[in-house]
């Protein structure tokens, strides 16, 4: 008696396991009103980055932000530019995060989503763009 | 005696079926977890829109790609 309640309960935990794991293998949410502003946001200010990350001034960082990598490469009038775009390309990226966490109903995913990023960010880089690697140093792609 | 033994027997079912209904709601709260293939997936969406990649997977785009 005890022993096949005890069977009903260990199926029904394996049951209830599996079944949250086939929910977790469709798409991520998206597409909704916040993350297509920040996505066309970011589009938009690529244009003005993407010379930055030609010239080594901005890199890529390991958790999924940018950062002033080389100041040098840039005019001292324009430096103030620079870290202009940095601040908001990464406040861009943070709200990103944040909300594709939100849209799928698990706020407390948003690290994982920033990990996720940030390793496709540093995969997807065009040679010659500058990547921090695990030991924090560069690397140029 | 014999009630007795079979309202504890009861009274041990309701508690095991309890403990079961609680296990399958830990189960049910704790196995979502992070769905990573779909979150690359998304990742790569959104970054070759922002990057204006081709949309290519991950390897690097033709050169010159991104200048006018």
């Amino acid at each position: 008696m005890t022993r096949s309640a005890l069977r009903l309960v260990v199926t029904w935990a394996l049951l209830a396991g599996g079944a949250g794991q086939l929910q977790a293998q469709g798409n991520l949410e998206i597409d909704t009103p916040a993350i297509s502003s920040l996505r066309a946001s970011m589009q938009q200010r690529h244009q003005q980055i993407a010379s930055h990350y030609e010239s080594g001034a901005i890199g890529l960082t390991r958790d999924g932000l940018v950062t002033v990598r080389d100041a040098n490469q840039v005019p001292l009038p324009q430096r103030g530019r620079l870290s202009a775009l940095v601040a908001a390309e990464n406040r861009d990226r943070e709200a990103l995060y944040r909300e594709i966490a939100r849209a799928n109903g698990h706020a407390e995913w948003r690290e994982q989503v920033q990990a996720t990023f940030a390793q496709r960010w540093i995969d997807k880089a065009r040679p010659g763009w500058w990547v921090q690697q695990a030991d924090k140093g560069w690397a140029q792609r | 005696m014999v009630p007795t033994a079979r309202v504890k027997s009861l009274g041990g079912r309701a508690a095991l079926l309890l403990g079961a209904i609680l296990m399958t709601a830990g189960c049910v709260t704790i196995n979502i977890y992070f769905p990573a293939a779909a979150a690359e997936k998304a990742a790569d969406r959104i970054i070759d829109g922002v990057w204006q990649l081709p949309n290519g997977q991950g390897k690097t785009a033709p050169a010159d790609g991104d200048r006018q």
